[in-house]
């Protein structure tokens, strides 16, 4: 479905991605994990069109999609829930929630998505007219989630979805990665969190220094010695 | 605010001329109104964009040029021994041509200096302002240059009672400037709560997470300095009928800061920010006139600018609307 070949990307002179090539086939949850400034973000950065590529290619169901402007990016179906300030914080979360549907011209469908956002979120439901920015880090994390898939994608990209939440909700934001991968939406995540990335997915890519040095299913790259020794840890 | 209450403060604004008939207070009223209308249009990108425009006062400027030279008339060589020549208009058609003149070169510079954030889109705007007064001195055989477009006419409308008149008097303009707030007022609103307006405020608080979105940054950010633009021409012209002269000191950097302190003190970003802002700092000149000597009016004027900014650093309407239910 997504294919990037050979990609490279970064800021300015610096370049932070050197050649990646990587894959997400249709219907899958493919985690991308390394170290802090491994290019992981950069790579998702890249795919939604928010940084430009130097070179390489990136196709979606064989179409040319490098260095399209966000907005064509995310009419193709790839929706994009970057990490740290997640939300518009003077927006209320149904203002936030409609931003997500931004694109999207057919008032019923959105209604609709709506309703079901509600109704997977509760929380959201209950606080629809408060400002974004006075909900907790989780219920800002849930309303980022549910913004992305407010524009219907095919694909959605998680950047760092647990980043900054409390253990408890860690867990349930990845059962709801899982839930909407089993909905049958594909799935692009970037997590720090290495152990629970790899339970959770298809497969995985390894980055280190804007490099891919390892690729696998999730259970290949948790029983191979190195990503246990660097990313793990060591103690499983 | 509530609506109530909104309308009732206009009611009174509308009813003043009626109960204190005094030309001077008009007058004054007149000015901050024409300014408070300057005020309303630069928050829409000072508030909402975020955007610093050091050269709001080109697009007022322009809007009066824009607006005295389609009612006197001109005509001007352009080379080649070709002429332009524009016989008077009626004074209406100044009034729409100064919003389109302005709202026009607001769309060139959005275009320009969107590509160029920040200090760089304020020394741009800065620029702008300068670039144009220096064409309104030099530009004598259209301009008038120091010597001034004089014996501009003033608005004609249709008065109960008396058929369409030229609007001489103080109360007939004090109404025609309120009347041109009010609809400034309700079209920034209307902007605001509408999707330009969340797309805007989205750009404002985090630009990478809205063009994830889809939001397209130069799209709204140029819709913006457009609709900013034309109301200021609006202003403009407005006072070039008004006071009925304009000169290129129309162009003078001193009118920009008095609109961005209108806006930062009232509350840069609330609707009611740049009226309440521009009633205190629009009125506070002459009230200080009259009561306080002269050497000491700017120095109050300043002080109480500074004391504002310290205590109420967000402006006077989010202080107001917080401690209000």
């Amino acid at each position: 479905m997504l294919r990037l070949e050979g990609v490279s990307a970064g800021y300015g002179r610096i370049a932070a991605l050197a050649e990646v090539s990587l894959e997400v086939r249709e219907g899958e949850l493919v985690s991308l994990i390394g170290a802090n400034g491994a290019g992981k973000s950069t790579t998702l950065r890249t795919i939604s069109g928010l940084l430009k590529l130097t070179t390489g290619r990136i196709t979606l169901d064989g179409k040319e999609i490098g260095n399209l402007p966000p907005r064509e990016i995310l009419a193709r179906g790839i929706a994009h829930c970057p990490e740290g300030r997640r939300v518009f914080p003077h927006l209320s979360v149904r203002e936030n929630l409609a931003m997500g549907a931004l694109l999207r011209r057919d008032r019923a469908g959105i209604a609709q998505d709506l309703e079901a956002m509600y109704a997977r979120f509760p929380r959201l439901r209950e606080r629809s007219a408060q400002a974004a920015g006075t909900l907790s880090g989780g219920e800002q994390q849930m309303l980022a989630i549910a913004r992305a898939l407010m524009s219907r994608p095919r694909l959605v990209m998680f950047d760092e979805p647990s980043l900054g939440l409390a253990p408890s909700l860690v867990e349930q934001v990845f059962a709801i990665v899982r839930d909407i991968r089993a909905a049958g939406t594909t799935v692009l995540m970037v997590e720090q969190n290495a152990m629970a990335a790899l339970q959770l997915c298809d497969r995985a890519y390894l980055l280190e220094t804007g490099h891919v040095v390892r690729s696998g299913t999730g259970a290949e790259l948790l029983a191979s010695p190195d990503v246990r020794d660097a990313y793990l840890g060591g103690a499983i | 605010m509530n609506a109530l209450f909104a309308w009732g403060f206009v009611a009174a604004l509308a009813a003043l001329p009626l109960v204190f008939p005094d030309p001077y207070l008009l007058a004054v009223l007149t000015s901050a109104g024409i300014f408070i209308i300057g005020a309303i249009s630069l928050n829409l990108l000072l508030g909402y964009t975020g955007q610093l425009s050091l050269g709001h006062v080109a697009f007022f400027g322009l809007g009066a040029y824009a607006s005295a030279l389609a009612t006197l008339g001109f005509d001007i060589g352009i080379g080649f021994g070709w002429r332009v020549v524009l016989a008077p208009q009626p004074v209406w058609l100044g009034f729409l041509a100064a919003i389109v003149v302005a709202g026009g070169f607001g769309w060139l510079l959005g275009r320009l200096a969107f590509r160029v954030r920040g200090a760089y889109f304020v020394i741009i705007t800065i620029c702008f302002a300068q670039v144009l007064r220096m064409v309104a001195l030099n530009w004598v055989e259209l301009t008038q240059g120091p010597m001034a477009l004089i014996s501009i006419p003033p608005f004609s409308l249709w008065w109960p009672g008396q058929g369409v008149v030229p609007l001489y008097r103080k109360d007939q303009n004090y109404w025609l400037v309120l009347a041109v707030a009010v609809l400034a007022f309700l079209l920034v609103r209307q902007v605001v709560r509408s999707r330009i307006g969340r797309a805007l405020v989205a750009l404002r608080a985090n630009e990478p997470l809205a063009r994830s979105v889809g939001i397209r940054v130069t799209h709204y950010l140029v819709i913006a300095a457009v609709l900013s633009a034309g109301i200021a021409g609006a202003a403009g012209s407005l006072f070039a009928h008004y006071v009925r002269i304009v000169d290129p000191d129309v162009f003078l950097f001193i009118y920009t800061v008095t609109m961005v302190i209108m806006v930062v003190t009232g509350g840069k970003g609330t609707l009611w920010g740049p009226v309440v802002g521009g009633l205190v700092f629009g009125l506070m000149p002459d009230l200080l006139r009259g009561t306080a000597p002269p050497e000491a009016q700017w120095i109050i004027y300043g002080a109480a600018m500074i004391l504002f900014v310290m205590f109420l650093p967000r402006g006077i309407v989010p202080a107001l609307a917080r401690r209000l239910p």
